[in-house]
């Protein structure tokens, strides 16, 4: 029974509470919403006008067109924009967020927030063509605000974080297909313009439509990736843990969730403070300890080591340890089941966003000049829990992994650095042309309530490496992985092919750390995704080829938001081919279901893989790398 | 031939427009936005098993398990086959034997009295197509006579074996 929800012991131990507290949980609303609509699923119901709803019949035995005439193609297509820019606007709006916020820095009107990586400051500022010789930190740091906020502006040239990111190749291809964003938001609202009623009927003109909104979602991530270094820190390795034994009985047990650091490193910097702490301790607590949920959870990992506490669908669980004193949110992936959940319990839901309000939580609005005063508001209504629960009895599972993170492209470069310090790529290369390296997956996305929680993850991190294939993480797919130990030393011990063990041990051995990296190098939060394209470009134009030429792929085998599926049309637009464990609802559409999963691969050199078996889909992955390795001319291996 | 509510399993998707239909039926207004105040209740239920979705529905049956177990005599099978407790002679007495005894579990209690409520055939309009069939967009359910769904369902075998 438990089986079927979630492969995460802590998960299993929670469930049972809940089960005996008749507390409601994600599984149950999600049976109760069995059997879901085969019109939503197959992407086959219109509600874009007040003529509607319309439904399109899959078995051609009813209405085959909605009642202004859009076919089942058009409407499929147009509902897959919607997803688009949706993604496309969170993470955009993340970005934005973080654009004002450097702005203000450089101003100096955000005293709680300053830049700590001028390095990287500078090579964002150089990479988008500016001169900074002679100017100030605040000066390149007010231009490469203004070109960030540029972005979401009307104009005629094409996106900079796309421009200055992607490979000649790739450029050329977008131009030619126009499908080049000139504005973030622009290339959003004109998905929504064209997909309400009466505007583009053509299916495969919508896809365009779409991939350009997916293009002004990299951008978004690319944007939040550099902002958030600039701002925090770029990630160097780091070592931490991964699942609810990071919760502390005797500490004021804090969880950060949602997506931007702008809010969560804010609660970090007060949770240090002297004055914060004398509170907790005057409570009765050893101290405060602050974890991590979803992105911003990755986010205050990357940079801080901060733990983190679970991910995703099981985003209530932790609050049935009676130890979680407060959840703190910004926006995004946050279930408005937590306010429910959470008031068996007194843990106190905060929300810290103007537009992300929810029903019985505590409201307190965190914005740049008043971040620090907030932040300490907000750990003090933690403190008052922890004293009302003080003596009460908690039930923290015994469950957590040793966790290595921090795998910016930056200190991936620099490791590789460890082995030849004038071409640090040089060492990746050659593994990847000897074969020690077959190729590399990316894992990204959420967890679905329709697949056993990280069962996809797992079976597949199996399968790849145990043949050599490298892997990369973000979100709660890297979540996912933490929380069953893959992102260590011991699970390349354990699961790596000899050719992946020998490499991974090279460059551990070499930046001193005594053992083999992981397996999979957690990159950070899915707008951290972009790190991946960093690295696939840098490949691609020292080997001079372009991207739909590497032996690489990704992979969502869990996905369920709509980010995820902007992510995986850009994937799939740079060329890389791109699975998806979950079927998306696309396929009332045959021209669509066909264009997505094979045209794409002629027009884009990407392609979407829908397979819900994760052995078979892994499978697929590795037989996209060996028909790549081919094309290179490199030697092949069967699986 | 009388004419049957008839499951075509494979063509229900699980959109319950059959569900909300049989509740709006039952209404005072017989419309969506009259009947929402009202909350009434449907007499069908779409469910999942496994991949099969499908609506399960009072099968009038010509042996009925709830009217034997009635101790009221309120449910009846009325001359037309219909199986129900609306409208007659007796009045139900909410002691739950047909809930217990029916074998699709379709006979539910009444959101404010303590009365059975279930399929009434109450809902069929001049045609005598009740509300479920006209409802389903999939041709799901159907409201026919056996030899014809036989029929169809033999040439549509035919058709997919040669």
């Amino acid at each position: 029974m438990t089986a079927e929800k979630s492969c995460d012991p802590s998960v299993n131990e929670m469930l049972q509470i809940a089960k005996k507290k008749g507390i409601s949980t994600v599984w149950d609303r999600y049976r109760a919403q069995l059997p879901q609509c085969g019109f939503g699923e197959s992407g086959l119901c219109c509600r874009n006008c007040v003529m509607g709803p319309c439904r399109i019949d899959p078995f051609g035995d009813g209405p085959d067109k909605g009642i202004c005439g859009a076919t089942a193609d058009t409407i499929v297509a147009r509902n897959l924009n919607r997803y688009i820019a949706a993604g496309a606007a969170s993470h955009s709006g993340h970005a934005k967020h973080l654009a004002h916020v450097l702005k203000k820095v450089s101003a100096g009107k955000a005293a709680d927030y300053s830049v700590r990586d001028e390095a990287k400051l500078v090579a964002v500022a150089r990479r988008l063509g500016f001169e900074t010789g002679g100017l100030t930190v605040s000066e390149v740091a007010g231009r490469v605000a203004d070109a960030a906020l540029a972005e979401f502006s009307e104009r005629e040239e094409p996106l900079a974080w796309v421009e200055s990111t992607l490979t000649g190749g790739r450029l050329a291809k977008f131009k030619e297909l126009g499908v080049m964003p000139s504005g973030i938001d622009a290339a959003i609202s004109e998905i929504l313009q064209r997909t309400t009623m009466g505007v583009d009927a053509d299916p495969v003109n919508n896809l365009l439509g779409g991939i350009k909104g997916s293009l002004a979602d990299y951008a978004g991530c690319h944007l939040g990736t550099d902002l958030s270094d600039i701002l925090f820190g770029t990630p160097m390795p780091v070592f931490s843990e991964a699942n609810m034994g990071v919760l502390k009985e005797k500490f004021v047990n804090i969880a950060l969730h949602g997506h931007n650091p702008v809010v969560s490193e804010m609660i970090l910097a007060a949770a240090k403070e002297d004055a914060v702490l004398d509170q907790a301790k005057e409570a009765g607590a050893e101290g405060i300890n602050l974890v991590g949920i979803c992105c911003t959870g990755n986010e205050l990992l990357m940079r801080h080591g901060v733990q983190a506490l679970t991910h995703s669908v099981s985003q209530e669980m932790p609050i049935l340890t009676g130890a979680l004193d407060a959840i703190i949110v910004d926006y995004q992936c946050v279930y408005p089941s937590l306010t429910t959940v959470a008031q068996c319990y007194g843990t106190k839901v905060v929300t810290t966003m103007g537009i992300a309000k929810i029903p019985g939580a505590v409201h307190v609005e965190i914005d740049e000049e008043n971040a620090l005063v907030k932040a300490r508001e907000i750990i003090a209504l933690a403190i008052e829990r922890f004293k009302a629960r003080k003596d009460a009895p908690t039930f923290i599972p015994d469950v957590k992994s040793s966790v290595v993170a921090g795998f910016s492209t930056e200190a991936i470069v620099g490791a590789l650095a460890k082995l030849n310090a004038q071409n640090p790529l040089k060492p990746l290369i050659d593994s990847i042309i000897d074969g020690n390296i077959q190729g590399v997956v990316l894992f990204a996305g959420c967890n679905n309530v329709k697949v056993p929680q990280d069962s996809n993850y797992l079976a597949m991190v199996k399968e790849l490496a145990k043949r050599d294939v490298l892997m990369l993480a973000t979100g709660c797919g890297a979540g996912a992985l933490a929380r069953h130990g893959f992102l260590t030393p011991e699970a390349t011990e354990e699961y790596a092919g000899p050719g992946l063990k020998a490499v991974l041990t090279a460059i551990g051995m070499a930046n001193g750390l005594g053992k083999p990296l992981p397996p999979v190098l957690h990159i950070g939060s899915c707008v951290d995704n972009s790190r991946a394209v960093d690295i696939a470009v840098a490949l691609a134009n020292t080997l001079g080829v372009d991207i739909k030429e590497l032996p690489v792929a990704a992979s969502a085998p869990e996905y369920m938001h709509e980010k995820a599926i902007a992510i995986g049309t850009w994937a799939i637009s740079l060329g890389i081919p791109t699975h998806l464990g979950v079927v998306p609802p696309v396929v009332g559409s045959s021209l669509v279901t066909s264009v997505l999963t094979q045209g794409a691969e002629d027009i884009l050199g990407g392609y979407f893989i829908v397979e819900t078996d994760p052995v078979k889909a892994a499978e697929a992955l590795f037989a996209v790398i060996q028909k790549r390795r081919g094309g290179l001319n490199l030697a092949t291996r069967a699986w | 031939m009388e004419k049957e509510i008839l499951v075509d399993f494979d063509k229900c998707l699980g959109c319950r427009s059959c569900e909300v239909a049989c509740a709006i039926s039952h209404s005072s207004d017989k419309s969506l936005l009259g009947a929402i105040g009202e909350k009434p209740q449907k007499r069908l239920f779409v469910e999942q098993a496994g991949k099969l979705k499908a609506p399960v529905t009072c099968r009038h049956c010509e042996q009925p398990h709830c009217v034997s177990a009635c101790i009221a005599g309120s449910m009846q099978k009325l001359p037309d086959g219909t199986v129900t407790n609306s409208d007659t002679r007796h009045k139900c007495t909410g002691c739950w034997m047909c809930v217990m005894v029916c074998p699709n579990g379709v006979i539910r209690r009444a959101r404010t009295d303590k009365k059975a409520v279930k399929c009434d055939l109450q809902c069929v309009d001049d045609q005598g197509v009740p509300a479920c069939v006209a409802a389903c967009p999939t041709k799901a359910l159907v409201f026919m006579e056996i030899d014809e769904f036989n029929a169809l369902k033999r040439t549509k075998h035919l058709a997919g074996i040669l």
